[in-house]
């Protein structure tokens, strides 16, 4: 029979080698999926996986693959610091709707007064909204010891309907003839998060992203405190005995993690999306943890998660609206690709061995 | 404003219905989280119950069918999870996840041709004496069957893990599970027990929505139950009685809000739809001085080394 | 690959600089593409959208390929499946939601030569129509049935949020009810959803619950009907779609959106190179409203009633926004014989004089 062995330490050969594996077994699992929906499956695998990169508008899709990889990476990036230090926010998608109310508030408050230095005063409003959205269940933890994974996930939908509230109330653009919704940013120059070279995909946010994964990067590998981080997660016990302050880290942590998600919520309203609306959120906090973990909590590997999942979002819509494929079955697609990644990463950690007799 | 206008009787009435698909989830993952395993795949689970419950009911014209359907729906889509996390040994949030989005996706496939189909009916209960009762009566003996079936699982839960061999040795896998593995029980083999029990025990709540409480398949139409069925486990401090008081609490604060709405009440609406969540958390910062706390190996990963 | 994508694929070297330049014309076939909000499985408002353009294949055959994109979240990612249908060559492209509206004008300016018709919305441009359907028309006609047909006198109407769209047709349906029933009393529940059909199943019960017998809804699942039906001795209007599946009780009439004819008409305008950029807003005298078919349930009176105001209505002849009415603080709105002009409804905010209650926010 198979049994696993765990390795002495990761494989390196399979750490490179899972991903595409995954990404292989999904093309072929996926395409008998497509095939059972009538479809060919060869053109509907390389409608998702090559349209994109290199099919014939790849100058429009590539820049989008920064446009919607960039939220992700970024949200995923804070997640990742507190995921490894066994704290667990997953309530991103609350601090990224309260960062883009806070950071378009204070964009609408100057409006229509025309100044460089609104832009990063909604910066700082975003970041901090996403910071404090973040302190409730981090000091509820801190000081009652309550449970994060469920007050973080309860905010989201007080988030929710905050959204709703702002945007058919406070927020509502007074020139919108009653209709719900916010000024939109793209048509106020001193808010607006534009594209820095035109047709390039790469605006502040996305700036910002890879800022984020240098950060991360650095502070896991070289600081203390991504020492202290990484301990905490491995072996809470001895942390205690190296002097960490575990309640410290959690307001670190959960604050860390508030605060990006707060920047990539302002970014996307003041930028792609252009305005607070009833439905500005579309799940980027949640499809974020599984960037996190896809990138298995590395800043490198978040980076490169955060592309690969825009690519099957951007691949699949081609894939829909042009060989008619339905949105569910994208879904399942995706759903598919993220099982072969988790179920295949075993070979990083695991050896599997074939066992005729018992060992001993 | 005329509060005289809701009538307690039919309120409390139709707070058991809210309550119950969130009820019967939430039991099913409070007997996987207490195996010491982290499934947020609820959501999917749940929709995938509730349209493979919807596809038998309708082709077989039988409700109950529909309901064993559920079960097997959400039991089969549990044990990708079982796959991935007790035999990959992936992790256990990332699989949750994957499974929701899975589990969204592959029933709108199943789903495209019931859209606008309507299920056999189901009658509620009609108990003679009891049904006649003054206020109890109609509160508390005239539903469909799986209301029932959900209190009664309440008590089989709570037994169970209280007072059962089974039950203990579950809650020794959840709290230590290589303790228990060292004293000879068989971990995963628990776990995958429970973690089926729990896919199908989402499937059954999720059925409940789309074969009683609405009656109709949409895309999406769980709308979010799953996560809060996830959030009464925490809630009820992983306790079976707790989360049935929970799951009227959630469905309570619902439906009043509305029947309030109707009556009149100048009430915030987007305040009061939140109202839920803000309770929880409340209630989770009170409830912090108890002392009950999380299966101690929650959501880690068991390997057995030799 | 096919000819269309091969002579498409002229493109990408001048539209770069050209700030994407389209490269729909040299097609044989007229390409229509749409834009979803919800999953056409929704069994509303995106479903009858989709049966619109149904309607547009059948009617054209293999003059026009027509294709979708369905659950398109509002902002960012509605701006790139429209680029992406105006890069794969669509000539003529609906966008189905009003969250659409800058997303649309946004692509459309760099696609000067496809047409995008926005739904809903209030901008134009040389390259983007709006269209809407006024509803409100239909709500008299609900109003006026359910008033005359009430016993409890409370009429439970399911509302969504608190738009001027919504606010219109809690105005139109009270001002008729009220027409036929002076006694009669609107109840207003907020779901603050578009979608959410146990909500919504809750909603209607609390409603009937609390003595309504007849629900309106402006949410777009079945929920209210099938637990109207199961309540019993209440009647429902189908919205967006007929659902008739609950006829002939509960559901005794509906509101049908049917887009039908105008995205055959504006495909045609398309094909024959006459189309303008219009702002449309049509009713029943148009089609673009359907009445569903009246059940037997409705007292004979009643539903001829109903179709003579139907009928008043699509020729022009009355309007449903007719004074003398007031506003719900009492000021004056319209004067005896005014008929509202189409700005104020448009953004109506307000409720019209005998509702109770406050309209959120």
């Amino acid at each position: 029979m198979l049994t696993l062995e765990k390795r002495p330490q990761p494989s390196k050969f399979w750490t490179y080698m899972t991903p595409l594996v995954a990404v292989i077994v999904t093309m072929i699992a996926g395409g008998m999926l497509f095939a059972a929906l009538g479809k060919n499956p060869f053109t509907a695998i390389g409608t998702i996986f090559w349209e994109p990169l290199f099919g014939e508008f790849s100058f429009y899709y590539r820049p989008q693959l920064l446009v919607k990889g960039g939220p992700l990476i970024l949200i995923a990036i804070g997640l990742s610091l507190g995921f490894r230090a066994g704290i667990w926010n997953i309530g991103a998608e609350g601090q990224y709707i309260i960062g883009a109310i806070c950071g378009a508030a204070v964009g609408l408050a100057f409006y229509p007064a025309e100044s460089w230095i609104i832009f990063p005063l909604m910066v700082i409003a975003g970041a901090l909204g996403g910071l404090l959205w973040a302190m409730i269940p981090a000091l509820l933890k801190v000081r009652f010891g309550t449970n994060e994974i469920l007050v973080s996930l309860m905010l989201v939908y007080v988030a929710e309907q905050l959204l709703a509230s702002m945007s058919l109330g406070l927020l509502k653009n007074p020139e919108g003839f009653g209709f719900p919704g916010s000024r939109n940013f793209q048509q106020y120059a001193s808010g607006h998060n534009a594209e820095l070279i035109t047709g390039s995909g790469m605006h502040w946010g996305v700036v910002a992203a890879f800022i984020a994964v240098i950060f991360a990067y650095i502070l896991l590998n070289r600081h203390i405190l991504g020492f202290h981080i990484r301990l905490t997660g491995q072996a809470p016990r001895a942390a205690r005995f190296a002097g960490v302050n575990p309640k410290l880290l959690v307001v670190f942590c959960l604050g860390a993690s508030g605060a990006l998600a707060g920047l990539a919520g302002l970014f996307e309203v003041s930028g792609p999306s252009g305005q607070i609306s009833i439905d500005f959120n579309s799940g980027y906090g949640f499809t974020a943890i599984i960037v996190a973990f896809l990138g298995r909590l590395h800043p490198v590997g978040i980076l490169l998660a955060g592309l690969l999942m825009a690519l099957t979002y951007i691949g699949g819509e081609i894939a829909q609206s042009n060989l008619g494929l339905p949105a569910a079955a994208i879904q399942v697609f995706q759903g598919m690709l993220l099982f072969f990644l988790l179920a295949i990463d075993m070979l990083t950690n695991y050896r599997i061995k074939l066992t005729n007799r018992r060992v001993a | 404003m005329d509060l005289s206008s809701i009538s307690p009787v039919l309120l409390l009435a139709s707070l058991m219905v809210a309550a119950t698909p969130i009820l019967i989830a939430a039991l099913g993952e409070l007997v996987v989280e207490r195996a010491g395993v982290l499934n947020l795949g609820i959501e999917g689970m749940m929709i995938t119950g509730a349209i493979c419950g919807f596809a038998v009911a309708v082709e077989t014209g039988s409700p109950l069918l529909g309901f064993i359907a559920a079960a097997i729906g959400g039991a089969l889509l549990s044990l990708l999870f079982v796959l991935l996390t007790q035999f990959a040994l992936a992790n256990q949030v990332a699989s949750g996840l994957a499974l929701t989005l899975f589990g969204l996706g592959l029933s709108a496939l199943l789903g495209q041709k019931y859209v606008g189909v309507k299920p056999p009916p189901i009658a509620k209960l009609h108990i003679p004496v009891l049904s006649d009762i003054p206020f109890f009566g109609p509160v508390l003996f005239s539903h469909d069957i799986v209301v029932y079936l959900g209190l009664a699982l309440v008590v089989a839960v709570w037994y169970m893990l209280k007072y059962t061999r089974a039950g203990l040795i579950l809650r020794g896998v959840g709290e230590n599970h290589d303790a228990a593995h060292a004293l000879g029980y068989k971990v995963i083999r628990v776990r995958i027990m429970a973690i089926t029990f729990g896919g199908a025990c989402a499937g059954v709540g999720g059925a409940y929505i789309s074969l009683i409480r609405v009656p109709q398949w949409t895309e999406g139409m769980t709308a979010g139950a799953g996560w809060i069925a996830l959030a009464l486990v925490v809630f009820a401090s992983w306790k079976a009685g707790r989360v049935m008081l929970g799951a009227y609490l959630f469905g309570g604060v619902t439906v009043l809000q509305l029947n309030l709405q109707a009556a009149g009440v100048s009430i915030p609406v987007e305040y009061l739809s939140m109202s839920p969540y803000v309770i929880t958390i409340i209630v989770l910062v009170i409830m912090s001085a108890d002392k009950s706390r999380a299966p101690a190996s929650l959501g880690r990963i068991f390997h057995a080394t030799q | 690959m096919k000819l269309t994508k091969l002579l498409t694929s002229a493109a990408p070297a001048f539209a770069l600089a050209l700030g994407l330049a389209t490269s729909a014309m040299a097609q044989d076939k007229t390409k229509v593409g749409f834009i979803y909000v919800g999953p056409v499985g929704d069994g509303g408002w995106t479903f009858e959208h989709d049966k619109g353009r149904l309607e547009v294949e059948a009617h054209f055959g293999d003059k026009v390929e027509t294709v979708y994109q369905e659950s398109v979240p509002e902002g960012a990612d509605a701006e790139r499946a429209i680029t992406q249908m105006a890069l794969q060559g669509a000539d003529l492209i609906f966008t189905t939601s009003f969250g659409y509206m800058e997303p649309t004008l946004s692509v459309a300016g760099k696609f000067p030569n496809v047409k995008f018709e926005h739904a809903t919305g209030y901008k134009t441009s040389d390259n983007v129509s709006v269209y809407s359907a006024r509803f409100y028309e239909g709500r008299a006609i609900q109003g006026h049935i359910a008033g005359s047909m009430t016993k409890s006198n409370v009429i439970g109407y399911i509302a969504s949020f608190p738009i001027p769209e919504v606010i219109r047709g809690i105005n139109s349906a009270y001002i008729h009810a009220k027409k036929v029933n002076p006694d009669v009393e609107f109840k207003v529940v907020w779901a603050f959803t578009w979608f959410d059909p146990a909500k919504e199943a809750d909603a209607a019960t609390a409603l009937i619950e609390q003595g309504a017998d007849v629900i309106l809804q402006h949410t777009d699942s079945k929920a209210p009907q099938a637990a109207a039906e199961k309540a019993g001795g209440v009647i429902t209007f189908g919205q967006a779609s007929d659902m008739s599946e609950y006829a002939p009780l509960p559901r005794v009439s509906s509101i049908i959106d049917h887009w039908g004819p105008y995205y055959i008409a504006r495909t045609q305008a398309v094909m024959d190179g006459t189309w303008s950029s219009v702002n449309t807003w049509d009713g029943i005298g148009a089609g673009m409203v359907g009445i569903g078919e009246i059940s037997d349930a409705v007292p004979a009176d009643v539903k001829a009633s109903a179709l003579a105001l139907k009928a008043a209505i699509a020729s022009g002849e009355y309007h449903p926004f007719t004074g003398p009415l007031n506003k719900q603080d009492g000021s004056a709105w319209l004067a005896d014989g005014e008929v509202a002009d189409d700005g104020t409804l448009a953004g109506m905010g307000f409720y019209v004089e005998g509702i109770t209650g406050d309209i959120p926010n």
